[in-house]
Parts: C-alpha cells; sequence; structure tokens
C-alpha cells in the first residue's frame, strides 16, 4: 500500500480544482438556499451558462474567449429571470421542481445533434482556453513545469488554475459575506424565516427572491467557468443533475447559512472522496482473498466509495445537523 | 367606560368625533381613513366576506369583533392585500388601494400583525426590528456592498428600535434570537417591529390571543399609547374586556357582513350582536357576561 501516494492525492483533493469549482457554485447555492430558503435545484444549469458562455464565445461567436465571461453571466442573468417569473411568486416546492428541469432542459439542448454547430453535441466544445493558460506561462507558472514538493506537487497547468480558482473563491466569498452582514442580506434571511411578515413590513419579497436567485446563479456560472477553464473544454454531461446534489450535499456538509461552510463544505467533500477513491484503490491493487470471495474489486471501488459517502453524510444529519461550520442555536428554533 | 383611568386628549377627541355616527352598519365618519364599499370574497360557493360599505373613523380605536368564520381576517386580508376581493373597492387616506400588492400598503402607512405570530425566529429580537425600518439605503444589494452608505442610516434605526424596545419592556432581549421569547412576548416583537414601519394605521390581529393576563393590562396600554400618538387602530380580537376597555367603536361582523357598529356600551346592549353569538335571545349582555 502505497500511502505516499493516497496522501499527496488526498491533499490535492482537498485543496484541487474540484473543491475550488465546488466552493464557488456552493457560495451561490447557499445564498439562495442557505440564506433566502429558495430550493433551486438546478445550479448545473447555471453551471452550463458559464462553460457554454466561455466555449460558444471562441467556437461560435468567434471573437475573444474574454468575452464569454460577460456572455455568461448574461446567459445565468436570463436563466434566472425565466426560472423565476413564473415560480417565485409561488410556494418553495415549485421553484425545486421547475429549476431541476431547465438545468435539464440545458443539458439536452446542448448535447442535442440538432445544435451541434452551436454547442457540439455530445462532444462540446474543445481548445479553447489557450489565452487563459497563456497568461500563466507568461506570469512564469509554465505549464510543464513541476512545482512544491511531497506532499504539494503542481504541474504548472494546474497550479495556475488553482491560483486563479483560489482568487476567485475569496473574491466572491467575501462580496457574499459583505452582502449578508448588510440589510439586504438581513432581508433575505428574513424571507428563508416568514415572506408573509417581511411583506407585511412593506418589502417586496418577489423582488428580493429573484436578486438571491440570480445572483447565486451568476456565481455558479463562474463556478462553470473555472471548470470549464481548468478542462480546456466544455461537455454537456458535466452538468447533470447529480452535479447540483453533490454540490448541496457539500453545502449542507460545511453547514448552510455560513460562507466559510461553503467553502470547507467542498474541500471536506472532495478530501474525503479523493482519500476513499485512492484508498479502496491501493486494498483493490492487492485483494485479500477469503476462499472464493475476494474482497475488494477494483471495479467495485466506485460504488463503494458512494456507499461510504452516503454513510457519511447519514452520520453527520444525525450527530450533527447544522453542518460543520452551522450554529446550533439556530437550528434549536426549527420549529418555530 | 373607562372609569378606572383618566381620558387622554386623544381619547377624547376620538370620542366626541364619533359621538354623532349613526350606530348603524356602514355608518358614515367624519374623517374616515379607510373607506371601503362592496367588498366581496368568495371561497368557491361560501362567501367568507360581503361588507357593503365601512369607514374608520382617523385616529380612533376601532374593534372588529364576530363570531368564529364571521370574515374579520379575510377582510383584513383584503384590505391589506394578501388576498383579493371578488369585487369591491377601497380607500386609505383618500388613495385607492385596489391592486395594490401587501408590500405597498407598508410603505403607505398601513401596516398589519398576524393572528399567529410571525416572528422571524432565526433572527435575533433587534434584527427583526430594523428589519421593520423603511427605505432601508442597505436593502439595495449595490448599496450593501459599502457600508459607508448605510451605516450612518443603520444606527439612526438601531436607536430608534431600541427606544421601541425599552418601552415594550424587551430591551433586554435585545440579543436574544426572536425563538427564545415567549409567546406573548412574541406579540409584543411583531407589534413594535409593525411600528418601525412609522404606521398611521396600525392593524392588529388578535392582538391578545396567548398572551398572559399580566402582560394583557400593559398591551391595553400600548394599543391606547399608538392612538394618543396619533395613529388609528383597528384591531380583531375575542377578548371582550379588552374590547370593552380599549375600543372608541365596536364593528361587529357576523357570516361576512357587518351586523352592527356603535360603541362599546351601544354594542353591548344590541340584540342582534347577542343573537350573532349565542343563536337566540339570551336576555343579558354579552360583554357583561364575558
Amino acid at each position: 500500500m502505497d500511502w505516499s501516494l493516497i496522501i499527496e492525492n488526498s491533499i490535492k483533493g482537498f485543496i484541487g480544482i474540484n473543491a475550488v469549482y465546488f466552493a464557488i457554485a456552493a457560495i451561490g447555492l447557499n445564498v439562495q438556499f442557505g440564506f433566502t430558503g429558495l430550493l433551486n435545484f438546478g445550479q448545473a444549469g447555471f453551471m452550463a451558462c458559464g462553460a457554454y458562455g466561455l466555449g460558444m464565445t471562441a467556437h461560435y461567436f468567434g471573437i475573444s474567449m474574454w468575452w464569454g465571461i460577460p456572455i455568461g453571466i448574461a446567459f445565468s442573468v436570463v436563466l434566472g429571470f425565466l426560472m423565476g417569473i413564473p415560480t417565485l411568486r409561488l410556494r418553495a416546492d415549485y421553484l425545486a421542481i421547475v429549476t431541476i428541469a431547465a438545468a435539464e432542459i440545458i443539458r439536452l439542448v446542448v448535447r442535442s445533434v440538432k445544435f451541434k454547430t452551436y454547442f457540439g453535441g455530445s462532444d462540446g466544445i474543445n481548445g479553447f482556453s489557450d489565452s487563459f493558460r497563456n497568461i500563466g506561462d507568461n506570469i512564469g507558472i509554465v505549464q510543464a513545469n513541476q512545482y512544491g514538493i511531497w506532499p504539494l506537487r503542481f504541474t504548472g497547468r494546474e497550479l495556475w488554475t488553482l491560483v486563479v480558482g483560489w482568487i476567485v473563491v475569496a473574491v466572491v466569498a467575501y462580496f457574499v459575506y459583505l452582502l449578508m452582514k448588510s440589510p439586504w442580506g438581513r432581508v433575505l434571511k428574513a424571507i428563508r424565516e416568514d415572506e408573509d411578515a417581511v411583506r407585511s413590513l412593506g418589502k417586496s419579497v418577489f423582488s428580493y427572491k429573484m436578486q438571491s436567485l440570480i445572483l447565486g446563479g451568476a456565481i455558479g456560472t463562474m463556478s462553470g467557468m473555472i471548470f470549464a477553464l481548468d478542462r480546456g473544454s466544455v461537455q454537456p454531461d458535466n452538468y447533470s443533475r447529480d452535479v447540483t446534489f453533490y454540490i448541496l450535499t457539500a453545502l449542507v456538509l460545511g453547514g448552510v447559512a455560513k460562507v466559510s461552510g461553503s467553502i470547507v463544505g467542498p474541500m471536506i467533500f472532495w478530501g474525503i472522496f479523493t482519500f476513499m477513491d485512492n484508498f479502496l484503490r491501493q486494498v483493490a491493487k492487492d485483494p485479500i482473498h477469503l476462499g472464493n470471495f475476494t474482497i475488494m474489486k477494483s471495479t467495485q471501488v466506485g460504488q463503494l466509495n458512494y456507499m461510504l459517502i452516503g454513510l457519511t453524510l447519514i452520520l453527520l444529519m444525525v450527530y450533527r445537523p447544522q453542518g460543520v461550520f452551522g450554529n446550533r442555536k439556530e437550528m434549536a428554533f426549527d420549529g418555530h | 367606560m373607562d372609569t378606572d383611568h383618566s381620558l387622554s386628549e386623544a381619547t377624547l377627541a376620538a370620542r366626541v368625533a364619533l359621538s354623532g355616527v349613526e350606530r348603524a352598519p356602514g355608518a358614515a365618519k367624519q374623517d374616515a381613513i379607510l373607506n371601503a364599499s362592496g367588498i366581496r370574497r368568495e371561497f368557491g360557493g361560501i362567501i367568507a366576506v360581503d361588507v357593503k360599505h365601512v369607514e374608520i373613523q382617523r385616529g380612533s380605536i376601532t374593534a372588529l369583533i364576530g363570531p368564529n368564520g364571521a370574515g374579520k381576517t379575510t377582510l383584513f386580508n383584503l384590505l391589506t392585500g394578501f388576498d383579493k376581493p371578488n369585487t369591491g373597492s377601497w380607500t386609505f387616506n383618500e388613495k385607492s388601494m385596489e391592486n395594490v400588492a401587501p408590500h405597498k400598503t407598508a410603505s403607505l402607512g398601513m401596516v398589519r400583525t398576524f393572528q399567529l405570530t410571525k416572528s422571524l425566529t432565526k433572527l435575533s429580537v433587534i434584527e427583526n426590528m430594523r428589519l421593520g425600518a423603511t427605505d432601508q439605503k442597505g436593502e439595495k444589494w449595490w448599496n450593501g456592498l459599502f457600508g459607508r452608505v448605510w451605516k450612518a442610516q443603520e444606527a439612526s434605526i438601531t436607536e430608534r428600535a431600541e427606544e421601541l424596545l425599552n418601552r415594550f419592556k424587551l430591551g433586554h432581549m435585545r440579543d436574544e434570537y426572536a425563538g427564545a421569547l415567549s409567546g406573548g412576548q412574541r406579540k409584543l416583537l411583531e407589534m413594535a417591529r409593525a411600528l418601525m414601519t412609522n404606521p398611521t394605521l396600525v392593524m392588529l390581529d388578535e392582538p391578545m390571543a396567548g398572551v398572559n393576563p399580566a402582560l394583557k393590562q400593559s398591551l391595553n396600554e400600548h394599543i391606547r399609547g399608538l392612538r394618543d400618538q396619533g395613529m388609528t387602530v383597528l384591531f380583531v380580537e375575542h377578548d371582550m374586556d379588552m374590547v370593552h376597555d380599549v375600543s372608541d367603536w365596536v364593528i361587529v361582523m357576523a357570516e361576512g357582513r357587518i351586523i352592527a357598529e356603535g360603541t362599546p356600551d351601544d354594542i353591548s346592549k344590541n340584540p342582534a350582536v347577542i343573537d350573532a353569538y349565542l343563536g337566540t335571545h339570551q336576555g343579558q349582555s354579552l360583554l357583561e357576561d364575558e
């Protein structure tokens, strides 16, 4: 068993690009779900807006990739209005249904053969991130070089996206932190508790919910952009339902309605996930046999890993329902 | 009436203004802050509210009473925009309120509380109060980012909130979660929070429900205090002692209609009211019976 590899990979999982793009998406989801109480199950749809915003700009519009940032954000604002206008006046569950459906519609449309010229079908769009990579090379983080010492070793390619990614996490987190400390954030939290009370005090609940949905969505869009830049490609199936639910899981793990929770949650999620995956693979490499029965096969690693993640979450919900950073005292008033 | 405490100037003014008013459903008032006509609301086949005409005297405390299911809360919901009537028109301060969204009624000076208290349990008491203030600069997200834009306003809001909390004897609970308050304290908090909007008409839906007797007296004082500060109060209540004690005028509803109006003394002698409550003539005053 190669413990040095397991440790190195686990640390990479903990602070790696997966944790970064999950953290950004979770911060956005936290604005909607944690602070405002909006059940957005379509965060993957907003992420796709960002990724395709970048991809299409280069591939279809034929202009500089950087225009993809405002274009992607514009896509997500439009998506927010499309989802919000019909549902935000209704009960919370309607938004959940519409968001999950809308995200799936986006995925199915962009992967369809019919629109292959615009979105690249199921192959997606590739090779548009050179201008992003070049900046890294120019400031001295050369793609092909190795940086760091064990257990923190990255290629220049990885390091550059990580640096940019964590800067985006920090900026977005600070932005949301400031907003949630402001009277604007107070209105959102009040809406989460009781819409009618807020309405009776003269605030337009619909407008605030729309702002929250769009802000959270636009942050999710940035997550999609970071992910697309890291891969250098956009693939429709990276924006499926399960992505939203893993992000939600990571958010709950960290603790909802806390900005710190939405950063640490994804780190712990990917840390544990990568550790389990690497550990089980090492076990499967040298399987233990009990007669005809093999305890661990390499094909079973994936399944077992998801089972253990599920178990961890169940235990967490039982023993620490507020998440790692959540406020137990706040939870105590759940029943009103 | 009001034998146990001297009458304030505002009380006297309200009672003088109401003394000449006809004791009949839909009676015209000298100076009506709220004026509603033909308000009708049906739920399926059931007519919940069918009010021909009603006026609320400015600067008075008006009680809205009636048996369960009389349509009092529904009328509240309709007047404040939380529900829409099938037909009807109404004005508040001479301004038509049809199709005005509920959040706009509050900024026009008409604020309501709820029968089941809606204290925001996971917010602290002071945050509940601050939320009530209207026209906050920091409630725009682009301003929210810059503390220097809203901090000064926030400080003056906090000062006003603390004054109100002290008046309602909640000052010591300032930093507790609202969820930690007792039922009666939540009623007080909701009323205090409503006052943060600087209303001219305060509509209280069963302010006494679930409040212990010791607190009821001080709640009465608070309601009188509102009127003494120039506000108009309209409240729904089942507690007849309270109705008798604080109100200048009583409107009685039954089966969606207004069946009687008058001073508390008139109403306690009105056979139609006793009928509505008890079904038959019982030959004794309802209010004395309570």
